[in-house]
């Protein structure tokens, strides 16, 4: 039931979110702030973790590849699959949802005690329209973004672990990146990275909209936000994979 | 003008207003006094239309917030200025910015007009041009306030509302913050009300003065009236301290 109360709550939020703002170029220039705050400055964030993680992919997968009988380039293979299927958009997503997500629940949630939302509707303002929607445009045109910035540093990763580490040739790993590639692929993971941008700005602006009191339910709405979206984009991963695969 | 008539308030059946009636009168320093949890934080945002009330009347001249629509309010609301209890000065905005953001969303002024006003503004709540360009994280309680009032009159509005605007300041900056929303009611012949229970202002500004006590209008009047009240609540409220005994008692 509480579930109910507040899943309808998040779907009012959300019509809310959409309705038509009151000046398009206020909006405008809170949509470039956005593309700075939760695009740019997570970029650094995804070259890390990626290349780390296609590196780390291309050993695992090689040491478990002792047969003489499996072909070394299905080390390129394997590891271009689970980036471009799994890690790029949902782990690097499940990532997103905990900075990005904490920072937005915070951000808002501190708008909300120190009554800067409510000075937003005295003057006027429709204030979730005013500060979720850019958040929300912006992280669902940089994701994508960043899923195929994340899929290139992978590889890269992959490439460089493997060759000089010895597990791989050059040639067989390249040979395993083209092997059966399917294109339908990328658009599956990018349609699945915009729900998750979705799902990774809304769910925690709902959260930090809604908190009540001061700085420690401020910290407990970032912390719920963190938590539930996670969940939802692991839901949505699921349904998503079932009904798209 | 605004006129409250038989205004009721409840949160989850526990009654806050009950049948408030009371006329804010206009180019006058209107002052709403009471004890903490009185309500008078609740009829302040009642008047803003922040929340919506059960029963009765808020007319702004002959226009009842209590029956607009989301458009007619919003209408309403570009003839508002609010000024917070903390402020509420925007976080990532300078202080220009801030107090830019109303013409940003509410003027056809060209960039170059809008900044010359935000910087008359600034200009005539006695804030440098040094603190312009500082965020509001980097300047004090008593310059917040000011930011908050050059903000809240930006828009050249009609009707002002201040909520608790002394709290957290010295006595002092108090009495410049207190003179300054004076100055500015006379200036522009708005419709102020501040919300406060800092007794310097009742004595300094407080052209009228409504007493909330439980919820009720429990009294008005003005400053020189206030003194030889035989309001039982109204002295508990103002007179317990001693200091303010002997003021009395001088009276």
């Amino acid at each position: 039931m509480k579930f109910l109360y507040k899943f309808g709550s998040y779907l009012l939020f959300l019509k809310k979110a959409f309705s038509r703002p009151e000046k398009g170029s206020v909006y405008a220039r809170e949509l470039i702030v956005e593309f700075e705050k939760l695009g740019l400055n997570s970029i650094a964030l995804v070259v890390i973790i990626s290349f780390f993680i296609g590196a780390v992919l291309t050993l695992q997968t090689a040491y478990n590849m002792a047969s003489p009988l499996l072909p070394r380039y299905l080390i390129g293979y394997l590891t271009r699959e689970t980036l471009l299927l799994e890690f790029s958009s949902t782990i690097v997503s499940l990532i997103l949802a905990g900075k990005i997500g904490s920072n937005i629940a915070s951000e808002i949630g501190s708008m909300k005690i120190t009554e800067q939302i409510e000075a937003l509707e005295t003057m006027g303002v429709n204030s979730v329209s005013y500060l979720v929607t850019p958040k929300i445009l912006a992280s669902l045109v940089i994701n994508p973004i960043l899923y195929i910035f994340s899929v290139f540093i992978g590889i890269i990763g992959g490439l460089l672990s493997g060759v000089l580490s010895g597990v791989v040739n050059f040639e067989d790993f390249i040979y395993g990146l083209h092997f059966a590639f399917n294109p339908y692929y990328v658009t599956y993971s990018i349609i699945k990275s915009l729900f998750f941008a979705f799902i990774f700005t809304s769910i925690p602006a709902f959260y930090g909209y809604n908190v009540q009191g001061g700085a420690l339910e401020v910290g407990k709405a970032g912390t719920k936000a963190v938590v539930d979206s996670s969940i939802a984009i692991l839901i949505a991963n699921l349904i998503l994979t079932q009904i798209m695969l | 003008m605004i006129r409250v008539e038989g205004l009721y308030k409840s949160f989850e059946n526990k009654t806050v207003l009950s049948d408030i009636n009371v006329v804010f009168e206009s180019g006058k320093v209107n002052l709403i006094i009471g004890k903490s949890g009185s309500g008078k934080t609740v009829l302040l945002k009642s008047l803003i239309g922040l929340h919506s009330i059960e029963r009765g009347h808020i007319l702004y001249g002959n226009r009842d917030i209590a029956c607009m629509s989301a458009r007619q309010l919003k209408a309403i609301r570009e003839e508002i200025g609010v000024v917070f209890q903390g402020g509420a000065l925007f976080d990532s905005l300078s202080v220009l910015e801030n107090v830019k953001f109303p013409l940003n969303l509410f003027s056809s002024l060209s960039e170059k007009e809008k900044e010359e006003r935000a910087r008359f503004c600034l200009r005539r709540v006695n804030l440098l041009e040094d603190a312009d360009n500082l965020y509001p994280a980097e300047i004090s309680g008593g310059m917040k306030k000011r930011v908050a009032i050059a903000r809240a009159i930006v828009l050249q509005p009609k009707f002002l509302f201040c909520d608790e605007p002394n709290s957290g300041l010295d006595p002092l900056t108090s009495i410049v913050i207190d003179k300054l929303i004076e100055e500015i009611t006379h200036e522009y012949d708005m419709t102020t009300i501040v919300n406060t229970h800092d007794m310097n202002s009742v004595f300094e500004i407080g052209e009228k003065i409504v007493f909330i006590h439980e919820g009720r209008k429990d009294w008005e009047g003005s400053k020189d009236e206030i003194a030889h009240t035989d309001n039982r609540h109204l002295n508990d409220f103002i007179f317990s301290s001693e200091l303010y005994k002997k003021i009395r008692t001088k009276l």
